[in-house]
């Protein structure tokens, strides 16, 4: 069966991790994306992100890193040197007979390299371009860069995770920028369901910032809460948090229980209904507020914790539908039966990897399945073949390449 | 003809619970789409309209401003209509009150289902059978009807009914034990809430993806999201690092995950502490030669920053304790956002780090208007809620309604969409099903 997308044909522009995300999207849901990259000139070829790790293997290489393989599989990869007219010719061809172009320039670039939105929109009225840059087309700021923890500093709401005797602290690597472009997929779909629908092209401007300035990772609610009563979104004062509100030590690792202690009937029979646990005061939503009460309520229960493992503590906490989760690592979690069992892993067959399995499918539908079509592609591995779909007879693509106004991949060795 | 907005003429009714399902509605309510939230004044759904319907007063001022600061400390008549934790999520919905646990509930909604394009909800598994709203006993009222399912690990497997937030999912997902401080044991990490994000968008993307091969098909079909799978993409590079070397990832802070160095919080002058709200960081990070002489410069070419080791970037990487140490002390006395436009100016990614009470101020917020003035329910109000943060020039998306009250839309849903006379309607409000208010005895 076909994903959803079938049929859609996306030129992406976009690089690095917020872009490339919500193509990928497009993507594993059977849409043709078209990875325009770089030639070499002043950097590296390709997309930036060919050159960050983890590699393969460990060493450097533009076809071995993880970071591109993930945020890259199901596209075809075209290499197009937009210095030229020729690529600028090639690259128009091809928003003939595209659905939606996704870039992530810096403001202005496109225009520069003679490609942008009016030239787009003269040659396809229909077409949607949208951009994504850090903080979109118009602003103070629209020349200025971000990275992940710039963006979840400014924009998201970094300053108040972690503890006061720290300084704030960032999500893991690359969060906010994936969450960013998981927000712009969305617009992008619904842009592209303007044009199927109603044939207007526009010019989405989308911002990494404003994605997340008015996402929904907790910012919204500080800002509003903020308003409403004063300043209190905080960092951790120390050990002071709510019973079962945070992380316990257990016999081989941790657990997270958060707002556990909202039902905490079903904590008592998790805990076989102990006596000290059976007094009314511990209903009180303020008690379970009060430090003394969790210092109390911690003697006992961090025994509890620590006489079990993880998975055993949170077998016991599902069979009493209690709110609980242990802190697995990724290791455990590419050997866990739940995932496993799921067909959540991917499996790709790459030419210089060799067999790969990665994280899959952000969804299941039962129509339209997610695909795992093609593994990242290699830099230029698509670029005769795509040249050809757009009507460039063989002679014509070999001139393109002769001319380096595209590269083309030799077959992997 | 005038443009319509991307979703417009659709209808979607909202059975979410807290923020991922929510979240996804948000979003296609943000399109055009209709999005009406079903909603039971005889059932407290807890962490959807807040901890608890009436919550006490003593709790108010106790905790996080997004978990308990309801306006002005108080709980005011409807404490439910303005939690800050979900009121947000709230904008461009509708609501309905119908009581899905009773036979004649879910009789009243069949008429409603008939004119629904997209069902969603992210309950526990198993709820939405016990409220007969099912794929299966939908699509045998509208048979096109697309469904989205996000309970927390899917619909199958060992873990199918564990009960869990975005922080519990989190930590399942792996990403509570990658992120923190390198230097302290994970017990003192605080929760957070990521993975609702991710949920919600790729919710709403999968539905969009799913009504356009609806529209080229006329087939509707059941999605299904475990949101622990789908929050999984913030944690690529540490899975993608076990996949391809075997290696564990490890936990580096604010560090960068591919050695970048300089890439730290530094702090700035500062009106107050960590305790009251005041402390000021600066981020700066690093990513290539050219950024690390320019960031050079702005410092003045200091003496110690002038060896040749610190040009390349294995080189800062080895010494970055040192380095962060020295611009620490370089950024203590001066201002966030002087340093935020100074160090950009040079090509330089650096940010205030902003605590929320400040956003509103920043002059990219204002030029791009990403808040608006709106009144809640009761008189409250006006305070300044988030915009769509789509520019979408041709089919503009606007902030069209304030965050809805619970059964704000009763009159409307039940005469105009299921059809119900004056006199019916007034019996199911006399009943007690359709109203504004939850039970007197709900906590």
């Amino acid at each position: 069966m076909p994903g959803p997308l079938d049929g859609v044909t996306v030129l992406d522009l976009s690089e690095w991790i917020a872009g490339p995300y919500a193509t990928k999207l497009f993507a594993d849901a059977g849409a043709d994306v078209i990875k325009i990259e770089r030639p070499a000139r002043s950097g590296p070829a390709g997309d930036p992100s060919r050159g960050v790790g983890p590699f393969h293997g460990g060493a450097p290489h533009p076809e071995k890193s993880g970071t591109f393989f993930y945020f890259n599989t199901n596209k075809r990869s075209l290499v197009l040197d937009l210095t030229q007219e020729a690529a600028r010719e090639a690259f128009l061809r091809l928003v003939d007979r595209a659905d939606l172009v996704v870039e992530s320039f810096r403001p202005g670039v496109l225009d520069r390299l003679g490609v942008g939105w009016d030239r787009i929109h003269a040659r396809k009225p229909e077409i949607a371009l949208v951009s994504l840059a850090p903080f979109g087309q118009e602003s103070p700021y629209r020349n200025y860069k971000l990275t992940d923890l710039t963006l979840f500093g400014m924009c998201g709401e970094m300053y108040s995770m972690g503890v006061q005797d720290a300084e704030p602290i960032k999500m893991y690597g690359t969060a906010a920028l994936v969450q960013s472009g998981a927000s712009a997929a969305a617009a992008a779909m619904a842009a592209l369901t303007v044009t199927e629908t109603q044939g207007i092209g526009q010019h989405v401007d989308l911002a990494l910032a404003d994605l997340q300035f008015n996402g929904t990772d907790r910012r919204h609610a500080a800002e509003i809460g903020y308003q409403f009563s004063g300043r209190k979104s905080l960092r951790a004062a120390g050990t002071a948090r709510q019973i079962l509100g945070g992380v316990y030590f257990c016999a081989d690792g941790y657990v997270m229980f958060v707002s556990s202690a909202q039902y905490l009937d079903r904590v008592r029979a998790m805990l076989g209904d102990p006596d000290w646990l059976r007094d009314p005061k511990w209903d009180d939503p303020a008690v379970q507020l009060d430090p003394d009460a969790i210092g109390e309520f911690d003697a006992y229960f961090l025994p509890w914790c620590l006489d079990r493992t993880k998975r055993e503590i949170w077998t016991e906490a599902r069979a009493h539908r209690v709110l609980c989760g242990p802190l697995f690592t990724v290791a455990e979690l590419f050997d866990d039966e739940h995932f496993r069992g799921r067909g959540f892993f991917a499996e790709f067959e790459h030419a210089d990897l060799g067999r790969v399995e990665i994280p899959g499918r952000p969804v299941i539908m039962s129509a339209t399945p997610w695909q795992n079509r093609r593994p990242a592609p290699r830099l230029g591995e698509h670029s005769r073949e795509i040249l050809a779909e757009a009507g460039f007879d063989a002679a014509a693509v070999e001139g393109l390449v002769a001319s380096e106004a595209a590269f083309a991949a030799q077959a992997a060795s | 003809m005038s443009a319509k907005r991307p979703l417009e003429g659709l209808r979607v009714l909202d059975l979410c619970v807290v923020w991922a399902g929510t979240y996804a509605t948000c979003i296609l309510a943000d399109m055009g789409a209709e999005v009406i939230k079903l909603e039971n004044v005889h059932v407290f759904a807890p962490m959807t309209r807040g901890g608890r319907a009436r919550p006490p007063k003593a709790i108010m001022t106790g905790s996080m401003a997004w978990g308990t600061g309801y306006p002005n400390n108080e709980p005011g008549p409807r404490a439910w209509n303005y939690c800050p934790t979900f009121v947000q999520l709230y904008r461009n919905k509708k609501s309905v009150t119908i009581d899905l646990t009773s036979e004649q509930g879910q009789a009243l909604l069949r008429p409603l289902i008939e004119q629904t394009d997209v069902f969603v909800e992210n309950n526990a598994a198993g709820t939405a059978e016990k409220l007969g709203v099912d794929y299966d006993s939908l699509r045998a009222i509208k048979p096109d009807i697309i469904v989205l399912r996000a309970p927390g690990y899917g619909l199958s497997g060992p873990y199918r009914d564990a009960r869990t937030l975005g922080a519990h999912l989190e930590s399942v997902t792996g990403h509570t034990l990658l992120r923190g401080y390198a230097d302290r044991d994970p017990s003192q990490t605080s929760a957070i809430f990521a993975g609702d994000h991710m949920a919600g968008s790729q919710a709403a993307f999968a539905i969009m993806a799913a009504l356009r091969h609806r529209r080229r098909t006329g087939e509707g079909q059941l999605i299904e999201m475990a949101q622990a799978e789908a929050a999984t993409p913030m944690v690529a590079q540490a899975y993608m690092q076990q996949a391809f070397t075997g290696v564990a990832p490890e936990t580096v802070g604010n560090r960068s995950i591919y050695g970048f160095a300089p890439h730290n919080l530094y702090p700035c002058r500062s009106p107050g502490s960590a305790e009251d709200g005041g402390d000021r960081w600066i981020a700066i990070t690093v990513t290539s030669d050219a950024e690390w002489r320019a960031l050079r410069g702005e410092m003045g070419d200091p003496e110690w920053a002038r060896t040749a080791d610190l040009d390349a970037a294995e080189g800062r990487l080895a010494r970055q304790d040192e380095i962060d140490q020295h611009i620490g002390a370089w950024t203590r006395d001066q201002d966030d956002y002087d340093l935020f436009h100074s160090l950009q100016r040079v090509g330089v990614a650096a940010a205030p780090v902003l605590e929320a009470s400040r956003v509103f101020d920043d002059p990219h917020v204002q030029a791009r208007e990403l808040n608006a003035p709106q009144m809640l329910p009761d008189g409250l109000g006006p305070y300044l809620f988030n915009n769509p943060p789509y520019k979408f020039p041709a089919t503009p998306l606007t902030h069209e309604r304030p965050p809805v009250a619970m059964g704000q839309d009763n009159e409307y849903v039940y005469t105009q969409l299921i059809g119900l006379s004056q006199e019916e309607y007034q019996a199911i409000v006399d009943a007690g099903d359709a109203g504004m208010d939850f039970d007197a005895d709900i906590p």
